[in-house]
């Protein structure tokens, strides 16, 4: 049982369950970075008084399952997502959407997933990839974020369905309910319009300093003070953590803000308003500077670097960082898109 | 970034896909292009896994000098925190922690031993004999070398 399915590769793998989903539906329309702007997906938090895999916890991203939620909601698409008590009852379900030539959804852990490389399986319990099909015993599996498509058999499939922990799948699976939607220039503008308003609130305007440009900022006070805190070793460790949740599988390079950059390009299709281009640079700018802070990072991890200016040359990025994101948003706020 | 400045460097990606990357052409217009790879992010994660060896190292030795269980050393290997092994068992946090010390360790249930040996997937035997038994440590080990590059 084989959909007809098109595999596309994208740089985040919930973009890219989005954004292949619909095609499927027949809404060719959108794209990774049009789905990513309409879906609000640029963040910033850091939690400090949490951990993950024993490090700080950060995001460059929005929660899990806002950016499909967001944007089938924008489009006027109903969406269907179904959590599971049984793994009897999620393999049922599955075998029958999917002879209903209907290719799913399906939130999974990373840490059983047996084609990642072992180096990248940790308890990871947010990742999307999509079923289209089942041949024997072998689900066929588009994982957006490879270059080709791969399978599973229904025992690994049924173990990082159902893998445990913080942000659990619970066998959750979902797709968009297309019922010959039209999907106008008009209702794209519209979702722009409303997709960055809700970021530029999500980056801008939620109270408290952990989060969005304060949030950047923040956390850049904080590492002023890793290495007298942590001691250098494990102040590095602290910064690879961050270096890798900026840049692994997923981000598009630059936590994300170049696929936004690439967004504001795309919505310029839609509200040729030349001001959004301009701001697309900021992002870039932005983009660019994480990714020079991450040079100085692995600096520091790798031991070659480690004094207190080294920390503070951290802090400096950072700081840069949210005042050019802080910058970009005030005037994406300002911008007429009407 | 540029898409001639797309990082092609080596990483255990290789044998797994390369990734896309969103770039800026000559003129400025976003595009994608693929990556093999970044040193920067490569060594962070060859750093957490620097990491990960020695916690899991560290927990061997203490439970060689009987300070913990050998279900502290299965948590770290199979780098899970206390929240999540408490998930995978449906254990309480609590109750997890209190395994970690030798005495409660050594009084477990047969059942508790076995719902463990599910979990981190190893033997009974390993479990049981981990501290008698240096070289079930010591296997283990040289694994997570051997996997982890």
């Amino acid at each position: 049982m084989k959909l007809d399915f098109t595999h596309i590769q994208a740089a985040h793998c919930e973009n890219g369950v989005t954004t292949n989903l619909l095609q499927f539906a027949g809404i060719r329309e959108l794209n990774e970075p049009l789905v990513f702007g309409i879906g609000s997906g640029l963040f910033f938090i850091y939690i400090p008084f949490i951990t993950v895999s024993n490090g700080p916890a950060f995001s460059f991203r929005t929660m899990p399952g806002h950016i499909f939620k967001r944007t089938c909601k924008a489009l006027g698409i109903p969406v269907f997502r179904k959590k599971f008590n049984s793994k009897e009852s999620a393999e049922k379900f599955l075998n029958e959407i999917l002879r209903k030539n209907q290719p799913v959804g399906c939130q999974v852990g990373v840490y059983y997933l047996s084609y990642f490389p072992k180096e990248y399986r940790f308890h990871f319990n947010a990742h999307n990839l999509i079923v289209y099909g089942k041949e024997e015993d072998n689900y066929l599996i588009s994982d957006p974020v490879m270059e080709t498509v791969t399978r599973l058999s229904a025992f690994e499939l049924e173990r990082v369905r159902f893998a445990r922990g913080f942000l659990a799948p619970q066998g959750q699976l979902y797709y968009p309910v297309v019922n010959g939607n039209q999907i106008t220039d008009t209702m794209i503008s519209n979702a722009i319009r409303k997709g960055i308003k809700r970021n530029v609130r999500d980056m801008l305007h939620i109270p408290g300093p952990i989060v969005g440009v304060s949030g950047i900022r923040y956390t850049a006070k904080r590492i002023r003070k890793w290495r007298d805190k942590l001691g250098v070793k494990d102040a590095g460790l602290y910064l690879a953590q961050l270096v890798r949740m900026q840049e692994e599988i997923g981000t598009g390079g630059g936590g994300f803000r170049f696929i936004y950059a690439a967004f504001l390009q795309e919505a310029h299709k839609f509200i040729p308003n030349d001001e959004l281009l301009k701001i697309s640079e900021e992002f870039t700018k932005a983009g660019d500077l994480w990714r020079s802070a991450a040079v100085q990072a692995a600096g520091i991890y790798k031991g070659r670097i480690g004094s207190q200016a080294d920390f503070n040359q951290m802090g400096d990025y950072l700081e840069d960082i949210s005042e050019v994101e802080k910058n970009a948003f005030l005037k994406l706020s300002k911008v007429k898109l009407n | 970034m540029k898409k001639k400045d797309i990082p092609q460097d080596p990483s255990v990606l290789d044998n797994f896909t390369k990734e896309v990357s969103y770039v800026t052409d000559d003129d400025g217009k976003y595009t994608t292009g693929l990556s093999r790879g970044w040193e920067v992010k490569a060594s962070a994660l060859d750093v957490s896994w620097e990491n990960i060896k020695s916690r899991v190292s560290e927990a061997r030795d203490k439970v060689m000098q009987g300070k913990a269980s050998p279900v502290l050393f299965f948590m770290e290997l199979r780098i899970m925190d206390i929240p999540t092994l408490a998930a995978y068992t449906g254990y309480w946090r609590w109750t997890v922690k209190r395994h970690f010390k030798p005495g409660p360790f050594r009084r477990m249930s047969v059942n508790r031993l076995k719902k463990y040996t599910e979990v981190f997937e190893i033997s009974i035997d390993d479990l049981r004999n981990f501290e008698t038994n240096p070289e079930i440590g010591e296997t283990y080990l040289k694994e997570l070398e051997k996997s982890s590059k």
